[in-house]
């Protein structure tokens, strides 16, 4: 980890910066584990693990709430300046995408729970499987870019969203040709359809951090302009 | 009734405050300061410092103790001329008129640029004589009722006259400290300036007194350049546009406030703002 809070004068506000920090990781590991137990669930059909995954997100709630009030008491006691100040407001931001997140692990727990019993072709999988790992590699890069204060592996997270969006829309287009193909296929696809939207969404989560990791380190917002800009010099 | 006028007061504040920063630096030029250098005695205290003050705005200066920014400020005035063995070099141009001009008129060149200091010191005279006495000497008032009036809007602009106006002949040093701060502040006004420097005006003031000084400063710098001295990170963040970081004599870094505090390109001005080991 870069020196997050090292230097300062006032040594409890270093421990503090430190701390914030850490739950941060900490928080993001969580998270990590619960797309992981999710759509673990939904592909296996693991009601064991479906709970499991439900329950978390209730620490998961918590530590949201426990890192907005470290950030609260840290802004109103240490009247936090440049890239103190960014990191703190950055906390509140990711913590609160993150929290979202853990709430679309959530729902691909449930949707695992109705799929149960229900007549499931492995192929209906296919997609949702390479959503996934895609999904979950956006979320674990991010969060890297986050804590290493890597904004160039932040860009390439934004960038690498396309390839999701990409990725949902055909998978849209496949389930709603399996359920063309016969009707039966309709309530399992339609649940189907609604883990892609979570994924897609947890996608979305995994490039706004991006965009605060870039921020936290460059003090600057990650605009289209720039992203574009990079692309093309990526590509040159 | 106080609810509605402080509603309306804070529209204004947050008006103001919603300045684009870029307007700010877009703003005419009122002083001009080139490779400015200091020596007192055989001991520099200042490194070249070159800076644009734009006009009818706040620039604030912040840097540890001993850095410079008063001396500089005091630059600005030629109040270093009363100090004896300080040398000033390089110059300094009010509207492009070099303010080091031998033949320039020094009290003329002091009720242009006007100075608050960190410690009021108002004269030991009435609170309307604290006030009239600049006119008085520059003979600014042509008869009794023009120095009334000048004594009236000038404390009206710093915000006391509400509070003073049934004791003016009352000395000025029985007010508090931050009443006393703001007559000082309508002392400089009365002589007319365009320039207002002010040393750390608000360190001898409590929190109350101090956002008070804040809002006039705020309100001032409709009609005046002002440059403040301060070591409270925050106040330069609260009420100015423009920030200069000074460090050992050296001006480090200038820009607009928001860009200084939120993400200043210069290490050491990072390490300052963020009470770092530098």
């Amino acid at each position: 980890m870069p020196n997050i809070g090292k230097d300062h004068i006032v040594s409890s506000y270093n421990d503090e910066l430190v701390a914030l920090a850490q739950t941060i990781a900490e928080m993001g590991g969580q998270v990590e584990v619960a797309i992981e137990n999710g759509t673990k669930a939904l592909l296996k059909l693991d009601r064991e693990l479906a709970d499991v995954t439900i329950i978390a997100d209730q620490r998961i709630d918590d530590m949201q709430r426990r890192i907005d009030d470290m950030a609260v008491s840290m802004i109103a006691r240490r009247q936090p300046m440049a890239a103190d100040l960014r990191a703190i407001v950055t906390a509140i931001h990711v913590a609160s995408d993150l929290e979202r997140v853990g709430d679309m692990a959530k729902q691909l727990a449930r949707r695992s729970l109705k799929l149960e019993g229900m007549s499931l072709q492995p192929t209906f999988y296919n997609g949702v499987k390479n959503m996934t790992a895609l999904v979950l590699r956006q979320i674990k890069e991010a969060l890297d870019a986050y804590s290493n204060r890597d904004s160039a592996r932040a860009i390439e997270v934004c960038n690498r969203d396309d390839e999701v969006d990409a990725m949902h829309t055909s998978l849209f287009r496949e389930l709603l040709t399996y359920m063309m193909e016969d009707p039966r296929n309709i309530t399992p696809c339609t649940h189907l359809l609604f883990c892609a939207k979570s994924l897609e969404r947890i996608g979305d989560h995994a490039t706004n951090i991006a965009e605060r990791a870039y921020y936290l380190q460059t003090g600057k917002q990650l605009t289209s302009e720039v992203q574009e800009l990079q692309r093309t010099q990526i590509k040159a | 009734m106080d609810m509605v006028a402080g509603k309306v007061k804070m529209t204004q504040q947050s008006v103001n405050a919603a300045m684009n920063p870029t307007d700010m630096l877009e703003r005419p030029i009122r002083l001009t300061a080139r490779d400015v250098t200091v020596h007192y005695g055989a001991k520099q205290a200042l490194h070249g410092i070159s800076i644009d003050i734009p006009d009818r705005a706040v620039t604030s200066f912040i840097g540890p103790s001993g850095c410079g920014k008063s001396t500089f400020l005091r630059c600005i005035n030629r109040m270093n001329d009363t100090i004896e063995g300080a040398r000033v070099g390089g110059t300094i141009k009010l509207d492009g008129e070099d303010i080091y001009d031998p033949a320039l008129d020094v009290v003329e060149l002091r009720a242009r640029i006007g100075m608050v200091f960190q410690k009021p010191n108002p004269f030991p005279k009435s609170i309307y004589e604290n006030v009239a006495y600049g006119p008085r000497i520059h003979g600014l008032a042509r008869s009794r009722a023009d120095l009334d009036e000048i004594v009236v809007s000038s404390l009206r602009k710093a915000g006391l006259f509400e509070e003073v106006k049934d004791r003016l002949n009352e000395p000025g040093t029985g007010l508090s400290g931050g009443q006393q701060q703001r007559l000082c502040i309508a002392r400089a006004i009365a002589v007319g300036p365009e320039v207002i420097l002010m040393d750390e005006p608000c360190s001898a003031l409590d929190p109350i007194a101090t956002a008070i000084i804040e809002e006039l400063i705020d309100e001032l710098r409709e009609n005046y350049t002002i440059v403040i001295v301060t070591h409270s990170m925050q106040q330069a963040a609260r009420v100015s546009q423009k920030t200069a970081f000074f460090h050992l004599g050296n001006l480090i870094e200038e820009g607009v406030t928001e860009d200084i505090f939120t993400n200043p390109a210069n290490k050491q001005t990072q390490d300052y703002i963020m009470g770092r080991i530098g």
